[in-house]
C-alpha cells in the first residue's frame, strides 16, 4: 500500500536539476510525478518513479544522496470538499501530515494525492476504516496508463 | 610503573630493538649520529657551511646534545630556494630515488635518498607498522599514493620488511578498494583518516558494513586529525585507527608512530632528533609544553637536514609509555603553526572548526573553510557535505541540522560563521591532504 519515493539533495544553483533528471531518463526510468522543496539554502527534490530501486541505485552511484521514505498514494473525490473530507479524517487521530503533493494527472472525477505521514501504517489504517482508498504502486502505473 | 608488554612480545620484530633502548644509550647514540650528520652537511652543503659559520659554529663544536641548539634552523622555503638538487650531501650517482612533495605554490620540494637512506627509511616504516600491531601474516591494503609522494612507497618497502602481504593499490578507486578489502581479506589499511572515512561512506552506499570484514587495524597518517575522529572511525569501521607521522623532508612517513597504547607518539629516535621550540622566539620550550616540532636527521647521507622546522604543533609527552618503548613520545598533532588563520581578530585554527562539527551528531567531518573579504570585512564560510546519515527528505530536519552546526560552529569559535550544506562530492576528495581553508581574502581586496 505503501509507494516508495525518492528524495535528493540538491544544492540551490543553476542547473542542479537537469542531471538527475537525465540520468533517469536515459536508464529509461519514468518520473510518474515529483515536487521539489526549496529553501535559501538547499533544495530537496522528491521524485516517485517506475523503478524506485533501480533509480536509488542509478542516483546513488552518480554521487547523489538519496533517501528512500514511504508514501501514501491516496484517490481523493475532484470535488469542492473533497480534499478536506479527507484531511477531517485525521482529526483527533494524531497522525502528522509532514507535507503533501499531487500527481500530474487525473482520473475520471478522482484526483491522486501524495502524503508523507508521520506514522504510514497508522494513516492507512484510518484512511480505510472511513472508506477512502489507497494506491498500490501497481495500482498507481495503471492508472497513469490509461 | 607497570610495564605491559606488547601482546606479541614474545614476537618482537629484531628491527624493533631499538624502541626499547636503555635511554643512556640511546642519547650516547644520537650524539655520535649528530655529530657525523652535521660534519657531514657541513663539508657537503653550501647553505648549511654558510649559515654556520655565520652563527660561528663549527662541526667540532657539537659536543653534547644540548649543543644542537647552536645550530642553524631550516624551513620548507630552503627546500624550494635549493631546487632541484641544491641540498644533496651525496653525490648524484649515489643517489638511488628521489621524491618530491607537492607544492601549494610554485616549485616541489625534491628530496634524495642513498641506499642507505632508502634501508633507515625501511627500517622506520617496519617500526612503525610494528609498534601499530601488524606482522608476518597481515595483508596490509597500501592506499597512500605511489609516485613522487613518500606515502606509498614508505609503506610498501615497510610492509614488505615487516613480512606481512602488501596490496599496493595506491589511492583512488574506491570502488575497487573496498571490492579488495572484502575480497582479499585485508587485516589492515594505510591511507589518511579522511579517505578512509570516505570508504567507509561508500562502502556503506554499496551495501558493505566495513566492521564486519577481517579488517582490524588503520595506519593513518598524512594530516592531522582528532581524538573525536578517531573514535568515529574505529566505532564505525571495527577497527583500531593509529596516527603516524612523518615528512617527506625528513624521510617521509615512518618519523614517528602511536603504539598500542595510543598516547602519543613515538619518534625513532635513533633516526631522528626532536625539539620543540616556541615558533616566535625559536628557544626551546620548557618539558611538556606545547610548541612547534623540529627535527635534525641523524642517519641519512643523501640529504641530511638540521633543525628543520616542521610547523607541526606537538609537546614531549613526559612520562615513560607503558608499552614498555624507551622512544620519547610527541602529542598528537592537531594544528599547525602556520594554518592558524584570524578572522575579524579571532583565531582560528581548522582543528576547533572540526571539533565543533563533530559535535554535532552524525556529521562526518568533510569540510571546507572558505574565507572571504566583503566589503572590507572578513568572512567565514564552512561549506559541510550532506552524508546519507544525515540526509532527510524534511526540509525541517536538514534546516535543524544547519542550525545545530552554526550554533555549535559559535559556542566552539565564539564567532558566527556562515554554514552551507553542500552535495556530497562537492568538495574536493583528498587522496592525499585535504585542502581544508581556501583563503580567498588576498584575490577578493
Amino acid at each position: 500500500m505503501k509507494i516508495h519515493q525518492l528524495s535528493l539533495f540538491l544544492e540551490n544553483k543553476p542547473s542542479q536539476l537537469t542531471e538527475p533528471c537525465r540520468l533517469l531518463a536515459d536508464a529509461g526510468i519514468d518520473i510518474r510525478t515529483l515536487t521539489l522543496a526549496d529553501t535559501e539554502r538547499f533544495g530537496i527534490l522528491r521524485l516517485i518513479v517506475s523503478d524506485w530501486e533501480k533509480g536509488a541505485h542509478l542516483l546513488r552511484e552518480a554521487g547523489y544522496v538519496v533517501n528512500v521514505t514511504e508514501v501514501v498514494a491516496v484517490e481523493v473525490p475532484d470535488r469542492p470538499g473533497g480534499l478536506a473530507e479527507l484531511l477531517g479524517g485525521f482529526e483527533n487521530t494524531g497522525i502528522n501530515i509532514e507535507y503533501m503533493y499531487a500527481f500530474t494527472f487525473g482520473h475520471g472525477d478522482t484526483a491522486v494525492l501524495i502524503f508523507r505521514f508521520d506514522n504510514p501504517d497508522a494513516a492507512i489504517e484510518r484512511l480505510k476504516s472511513v472508506g477512502i482508498n489507497v494506491l498500490g504502486s501497481t495500482e498507481v502505473y495503471r492508472r497513469i496508463e490509461k | 610503573m607497570t610495564i605491559i608488554p606488547d601482546e606479541d612480545s614474545l614476537d618482537l620484530h629484531p628491527a624493533s630493538v631499538p624502541d626499547y633502548m636503555q635511554v643512556p644509550h640511546m642519547r650516547a647514540l644520537q650524539l655520535e649520529r649528530l655529530r657525523s650528520t652535521v660534519r657531514r652537511a657541513y663539508l657537503h652543503v653550501e647553505l648549511y657551511r654558510q649559515r654556520m659559520d655565520q652563527r660561528n659554529v663549527r662541526p667540532e663544536d657539537i659536543r653534547t646534545l644540548d649543543d644542537v641548539i647552536r645550530l642553524p634552523f631550516t624551513v620548507k622555503a630552503d627546500l624550494r630556494d635549493s631546487y632541484p638538487f641544491g641540498l644533496f650531501a651525496s653525490p648524484l650517482q649515489e643517489v638511488v630515488r628521489l621524491h618530491a612533495s607537492s607544492g601549494t605554490t610554485g616549485k616541489p620540494i625534491v628530496v634524495a635518498y642513498t641506499q642507505h637512506d632508502l634501508a633507515v627509511w625501511t627500517d622506520a616504516m617496519v617500526r612503525t607498522l610494528a609498534a601499530c600491531g601488524l606482522g608476518c601474516g597481515d595483508i596490509i591494503q597500501n592506499a597512500y599514493g605511489y609516485g613522487l609522494f613518500t606515502g606509498g612507497l614508505g609503506a610498501h618497502y615497510g610492509a614488505e620488511a615487516l613480512g606481512a602481504t602488501v596490496v599496493p593499490i595506491s589511492g583512488g578507486n574506491t570502488d575497487r578498494q573496498i571490492m579488495v578489502m572484502k575480497d582479499f581479506k585485508v587485516t589492515a589499511i594505510c591511507c589518511t583518516p579522511t579517505y578512509f572515512l570516505h570508504l567507509l561512506d561508500r562502502a556503506g552506499e554499496m551495501g558493505i558494513s566495513i566492521r564486519e570484514l577481517p579488517l582490524r587495524v588503520g595506519v593513518f597518517g598524512a594530516e592531522p586529525w582528532s581524538d573525536s575522529m578517531r573514535s568515529r572511525i574505529e566505532a564505525a569501521g571495527g577497527i583500531k585507527a593509529y596516527d603516524i607521522y612523518g615528512l617527506s623532508e625528513i624521510t617521509g612517513p615512518g618519523v614517528g608512530s602511536e603504539c598500542r597504547c595510543q598516547a602519543g607518539l613515538h619518534i625513532f629516535e635513533d633516526h631522528f632528533y626532536p625539539e620543540i621550540i616556541d615558533p616566535d622566539s625559536g628557544q626551546p620550550v620548557a618539558e611538556g609544553e606545547e610548541g612547534e616540532l623540529v627535527i635534525t636527521t641523524l642517519s641519512k647521507h643523501a640529504m641530511p637536514m638540521l633543525r628543520y622546522r616542521t610547523r607541526d604543533i606537538s609537546a614531549f609527552v613526559p612520562a615513560p609509555c607503558p608499552c614498555g618503548r624507551t622512544l620519547r613520545r610527541i602529542k598528537r598533532i592537531t594544528r599547525r603553526s602556520d594554518d592558524m588563520f584570524i578572522i575579524r581578530g579571532v583565531n582560528v585554527f581548522p582543528s576547533q572548526v572540526e571539533s565543533a562539527l563533530l559535535a554535532v551528531e552524525g556529521t562526518l567531518p568533510h569540510y571546507q573553510i572558505i574565507l572571504r573579504r566583503e566589503g572590507g570585512l572578513d568572512q567565514m564560510e564552512v561549506h559541510v557535505e550532506v552524508t546519507p546519515a544525515v540526509f532527510s527528505d524534511k526540509v525541517g530536519a536538514l534546516e535543524n541540522l544547519h542550525n545545530k552546526l552554526a550554533q555549535s560552529l559559535y559556542q566552539t569559535l565564539g564567532l558566527r560563521v556562515e554554514v552551507r550544506l553542500v552535495a556530497p562530492q562537492a568538495l574536493k576528495r583528498s587522496e592525499g591532504k585535504a585542502q581544508r581553508v581556501i583563503d580567498q581574502r588576498n584575490l577578493d581586496k
